[in-house]
């Protein structure tokens, strides 16, 4: 169980991370998300002892990171950002290193190492130094020796950073395999792993807590939420826009790909939920249109963190009778 | 506390040998001494059978050696940023500051031992004193022990190896020749005599040149002792003071 309780740190002037407080449970996989710079990493090695906090702290099982850090960081596995690791070293050694300096005996160590070797899959790289595998790689034998003790609670920062779709899948399965048990705290930029891997999320910026909640309920608070989106053949798409005028809505964008496009259909504020999909879909069929598809939004998790960062992406091309606002 | 010690100590000893740096840097000691003693300490024509010339250059190739030992000690950690991981392993931190000491130590004791070639030789030639050579063997150890202690908490100042290379060899350089007369010199007359004294004794060359004459003196056992306990402590404080800092 981790707890960071009013964690705060300042570099001179600058305020990294103001008054952070949350908890993660044993079972939970907690997603720190938040663009660069906005203390992530800095929250995640006050967390694990690396830096001192100026204000606040954070237990770990219980124990503080400040009063009680080596009672603390036998309970933790920590990847920090970019794994490093002695580029001279192999994986083999350097796992050899860490259950030695975490007090294994020969035995426990060997088979503690083959678990973690077997999780990440490092067998076929086991004797070549660290500076010459690939960042996949590089990347896995981090993970390996964050978990080669079977910690109570995991502290991850980017673990699929730099890695391709087929690393990030298996990186990802790694750390749901390991859920059940542990605590764990992902930092990412990437929504997509949110959504894979986190039964909660909390959306950082410049130090602070902008939102938490579960994925779902983080993209319900998107304007996309609730919206239609009608994906229809290019060419009908002058005829969808006559069809819209005669539907009460709020403002519509649209989202063109190769010979299909798709209208992103707001509703007007307090509508009743699910009344402008009816709607549309009985002006669509009425009209004859035969739409690809049609379909409520669930709502997006880019859009919810770029509106609540600040760095909202211009909106997509409007037409409308009333400009839409992209706050 | 002990077992991580030597963990960290055994993974930074076998670090020098990942590259082949550890044995260049083996093979260019001993050349440089070779060329020190034969050619500037005139060995031979001395017609002695002793080491004095060869122990008499060990502070001055020092100056430029150990440096090169120490300075990665911890820039090198902060600059490719396995110091992260090195913090948050449940180790205290005098155990890694410690351990990193003792291998870098230990790196320089092997290349000192494998100076015995030019023992053999004056054995072979006469009759040394081999006490005298025994004891001047430990303060060459010392004098290496104090280098090293001030490289590495200068090392844990930068993660620029160069810049700790650099300041590590004028450091060690004003503590070598703070007894020096050329030093003492500029404070003779003017400063309190309790200072240009106090100076005196901070020389290394003093207590290493003392050692080397053959007595092991208590107090400059204690010294070199002192000057390594207060560089590995002033380690232990920067390391700490950077993590509060944040750099």
């Amino acid at each position: 169980m981790i707890e960071v309780d009013h964690l705060v740190k300042k570099f001179g002037d600058f305020t990294a991370v103001a008054d952070l407080s949350f908890r993660v449970e044993r079972g939970q996989v907690m997603g720190f998300l938040g663009p660069n710079g906005a203390g992530k990493s800095t929250t995640m090695k006050m967390i694990t002892g690396f830096l001192r906090p100026s204000a606040g702290t954070a237990r770990i099982m219980g124990l503080d990171i400040c009063d009680d850090m080596l009672a603390a960081q036998r309970h933790f596995g920590y990847l920090p950002e970019g794994a490093p690791a002695w580029p001279d070293m192999t994986p083999r050694a350097f796992l050899q290193f860490i259950t030695r300096i975490r007090g294994f005996d020969k035995a426990a160590a060997r088979a503690a190492e083959g678990r973690a070797i077997e999780m990440t899959e490092l067998h076929g790289v086991l004797d070549q130094p660290i500076d010459t595998l690939s960042k996949g790689y590089r990347r896995r034998v981090g993970l390996a020796q964050a978990i080669v003790h079977d910690p109570d609670v995991l502290v991850m920062d980017e673990p699929t950073d730099g890695l391709d779709p087929n690393q990030k899948f298996q990186v990802r399965r790694a750390i749901s395999d390991m859920a059940a048990d542990k605590a764990i705290i992902i930092s990412t930029h990437i929504l997509e792993e949110v959504d894979a891997v986190c039964a909660a999320a909390m959306i950082i910026d410049r130090g602070q807590i902008v939102a938490e909640g579960t994925p779902s309920e983080l993209a319900a608070r998107s304007r996309y939420s609730g919206a239609v989106s009608l994906t229809l053949e290019t060419e009908k798409l002058s005829a969808a826009k006559t069809l819209l005028q005669k539907v009460a809505h709020d403002s519509a964008e649209i989202v063109m790909r190769g010979d299909e496009s798709t209208l992103h259909i707001f509703a007007s504020k307090g509508s009743e939920p699910g009344a402008l999909l009816a709607d549309l879909r009985a002006r669509v069929g009425e009209a004859g249109l035969a739409p690809r598809a049609l379909a409520l939004e669930t709502g997006r998790l880019d859009d919810v963190f770029g509106a609540l960062t600040g760095k909202a992406r211009p909106a997509a091309p409007l037409f409308s009778a009333q400009q839409e606002d992209a706050s | 506390m002990m077992r991580a010690l030597l963990a960290i100590t055994a993974r930074e000893f076998s670090g020098y040998f990942a590259t082949p740096l550890a044995f260049v840097f083996i093979i260019v000691f001993l050349l440089a001494n070779g060329l020190a003693t034969f050619y500037l300490g005139a060995y031979f024509s001395m017609g002695q059978a002793d080491l004095t010339s060869f122990f008499m250059f060990h502070p001055w190739l020092y100056l430029f050696f150990l440096p090169a030992i120490s300075m990665r000690l911890w820039a090198e950690e902060r600059r490719n940023g396995s110091i992260e991981l090195l913090l948050t392993l449940p180790v205290p931190l005098t155990a890694v500051v410690i351990g990193k000491y003792v291998a870098a130590l230990a790196f320089s004791a092997l290349a000192l031992a494998l100076t015995f070639p030019i023992w053999l030789t004056v054995n072979f030639l006469g009759d040394p004193d081999n006490g005298v050579i025994l004891a001047s063997y430990l303060g060459s150890l010392m004098l290496a022990g104090g280098y090293l202690a001030i490289g590495s908490c200068l090392s844990a100042l930068t993660r620029n190896q160069v810049i700790a290379f650099v300041i590590s060899v004028v450091a060690c350089f004003l503590f070598t020749i703070s007894g020096a007369p050329l030093v003492l010199e500029v404070f003779d007359g003017w400063a309190p005599q309790a200072l240009v004294e106090t100076l005196a004794t901070f020389s290394l060359l003093t207590h290493f040149r003392a050692i080397t004459g053959g007595v092991i003196d208590a107090r400059d056992v204690m010294f070199f002792a002192s000057l390594i306990g207060v560089f590995l402590t002033a380690t232990i404080i920067v390391v700490d003071m950077k993590k509060a800092e944040g750099a």
